[in-house]
């Protein structure tokens, strides 16, 4: 029987990995970016697994808005990327060191 | 309760909704010549927000009828008393932008129109009472934000100011997030008012988690250490009035939005967070102070002085009494006003080509050259050491007073200390300016709503201020008893 904390296991096991896939990553801010998208994936699987346990609909259209916004948030990001780059010529996380203190 | 009456609740934030997308329109046909005329007319929604926002608070508004469509937000008083920083804030950003982005020809249209929308979810946030408000309120908050960091697209500070933000926002946001989701399966609900009633009989370990991931979000948008190393960098990279921006406006909304979780819907477990604000607080005090030594640029130092001033603002909330609360508020109002000042006078510093100086070492002999803006920039400095008679000392005093009448002598003690390291850094930069080899470097002119703005920020910051204290103090008396008349 699968009960609501294997839910909550798998979803933190993604969420650690995400936060781990932004302070391990070096290479390239694309990863961080999917890395942002994990922990928001991790936070649905959560919200939609208590909401099935608690009988109650208020996780689902959580979800809903987190899965909206998530889509924003993107966008947003690789738009600034992409301002990024032009000035850079360059993704790598170790080159965005401009400033430092 | 009705519809109508829900909507008549959030006529402010309808109010700026409606104009920034009828202004949204006017900027897609007009392009980047209609800024200044968009500037203006998103002031004046913003003016006109305020007044809808101020009879909440003189009125003393609370209880049942403030509360808006079935509990997710509420238009009392003390969201009233943040409404009105955040869209003063807001509305000074807007008077000081133009002159600064016109020197680099990229005044664009929409920036106004991103000020809006991140007053509107400010708004939201200070006004919520369920998480799914609070997300989306910071949500709106942040994403006008992480393109405001970056406007200034040519700039390479400017566009690695917003990516850092962008990522770390997000990662914090996304923290703040699993706390929620934690809170909401523990709790049994996502209003403030249900879960204070599903924790009732105490925290279980999955809430517990549930408070300390979402404070770990918050602590992110007030910029409190342990999640504060992103803040010297935006501060830096960011173009001026965004960075005024950045010290005031979201600091009000995100210290609001933490007094609402915490006070509200996790009240009855005070013993629960009160040791992780004590911890945060004091870091930041610390760190804050420690990292402003020897910081050259003076958008950078002014990023540890906000890190250092947010610390200070959070012993009020350690208390977790109404009398801290509402010192709180005494403390952030006065820190708008020395934000203001400070990066107004930070933003007349130019050299006699008009290039925008903001380096510590080219202010010396300031006194000499521009006798007005050193005066002024030194009783900023002075305000934020808390040096009596300047008003900044009142903030540290009714906090302190808070925390001494709730027994937590610990803290205050330590927090006082290490305001000395801090007066250290500050008493530098007027030592810099006044004592030094004159530099002869800050000759540019200054533009008369910069120097209209220093002069009113100033006059409020200088002992003249004082003459405040019973008003201020009873108006944020007013706005916390309508917080604590949740509980």
């Amino acid at each position: 029987m699968i009960g609501v904390e294997h839910y909550v296991v798998v979803s933190s096991i993604l969420f650690v990995l995400g936060v781990l896939g932004i302070f391990l990553n070096r290479k390239n801010v694309i990863v961080l970016l999917m890395a942002i998208e994990l922990i928001l994936l991790a936070v649905n699987i959560n919200l939609v697994a208590f909401s099935a346990f608690l009988g109650d609909l208020t996780g689902q259209i959580f979800a809903m808005f987190v899965l909206t916004v998530a889509a924003g948030e993107a966008a947003v990001g690789l738009a600034i990327l992409v301002i990024y780059f032009r000035g850079r010529g360059s993704i790598a996380v170790d080159d965005v060191n401009r400033m430092k203190g | 309760m009705d519809w109508s009456q829900s909507l008549r609740l959030i006529a402010p934030e309808e109010t700026i909704t409606v104009a920034g997308l009828v202004l949204l329109l006017v900027a897609a046909w007009g392009g980047d010549k209609a800024s200044r005329l968009i500037s203006i007319l998103a002031s004046v929604v913003l003016v006109g927000a305020m007044v809808l926002v101020a009879p909440a608070l003189c009125g003393q508004a609370m209880g049942p009828e403030t509360s808006a469509f079935f509990g997710q937000f509420k238009a009392d008083a003390f969201a009233s008393f943040a409404k009105i920083l955040i869209y003063g804030s807001a509305v000074i950003t807007l008077m000081l932008a133009p002159r600064y982005f016109e020197r680099f020809n990229s005044m664009r249209a929409e920036f106004p129109l991103l000020v809006m929308f991140a007053s509107v979810g400010m708004g939201m946030m200070v006004s919520a009472t369920d998480l799914l408000t609070l997300y989306i309120g910071l949500e709106m908050m942040s994403l006008a934000s992480y393109v405001m960091a970056a406007i200034l697209r040519n700039d390479g500070r400017s566009a690695e100011a917003g990516l850092k933000y962008f990522v770390l926002g997000s990662l914090a946001s996304g923290i703040l997030l699993f706390g929620m989701s934690l809170t909401y399966g523990f709790a049994g609900s996502t209003s403030f008012a249900g879960i204070s009633a599903g924790v009732s009989g105490g925290l279980s370990n999955g809430a517990l988690f549930g408070i300390v991931f979402m404070l770990a979000g918050l602590a992110f948008k007030i910029s409190a250490v342990p999640f504060h190393m992103w803040t010297p960098d935006v501060y830096e990279g960011a173009p001026t009035p965004v960075t005024t921006f950045f010290a005031t406006a979201p600091k009000v909304a995100g210290l609001g939005l933490i007094m609402r979780v915490l006070l509200d819907a996790f009240g009855d477990q005070a013993a629960a967070w009160q040791q992780i604000i004590v911890f945060i607080s004091l870091a930041s005090i610390v760190v804050g102070a420690l990292g402003a030594i020897g910081q050259k640029n003076i958008k950078r130092l002014m990023a540890y002085s906000s890190i250092n001033n947010v610390g200070f603002i959070l012993v009020g909330l350690a208390t977790a009494t109404q009398a801290g609360a509402s010192g709180m508020l005494v403390y952030v109002t006065i820190y708008v006003a020395m934000s203001v000042a400070g990066f107004t006078a930070i933003l007349m510093l130019k050299d006699e080509n008009g290039n925008y100086v903001e380096d510590v070492p080219m202010l010396a002999g300031l006194s000499r050259t521009r006798p007005a803006i050193a005066l002024a920039l030194a009783t900023v400095m002075f305000s934020l050491a808390g040096i009596p008679p300047l008003f900044g000392f009142w903030g540290k005093f009714v906090v302190f007073q808070a925390a001494v009448q709730a027994d937590m002598l610990p803290l205050a003690f330590l927090g006082i200390a290490a305001s000395v390291i801090g007066a250290f850094y500050y008493l530098k930069v007027v030592k810099v300016m006044y004592f030094d080899e004159p530099a002869d470097v800050v000759k540019g002119e200054s533009d008369i709503w910069h120097k209209a703005i220093l002069t009113i920020a100033c006059v409020f910051i200088s002992p003249l201020g004082y003459l405040l204290t019973s008003w201020l103090g009873d108006t944020a008396n007013k706005a916390t008893t309508a917080l604590f008349a949740a509980l």
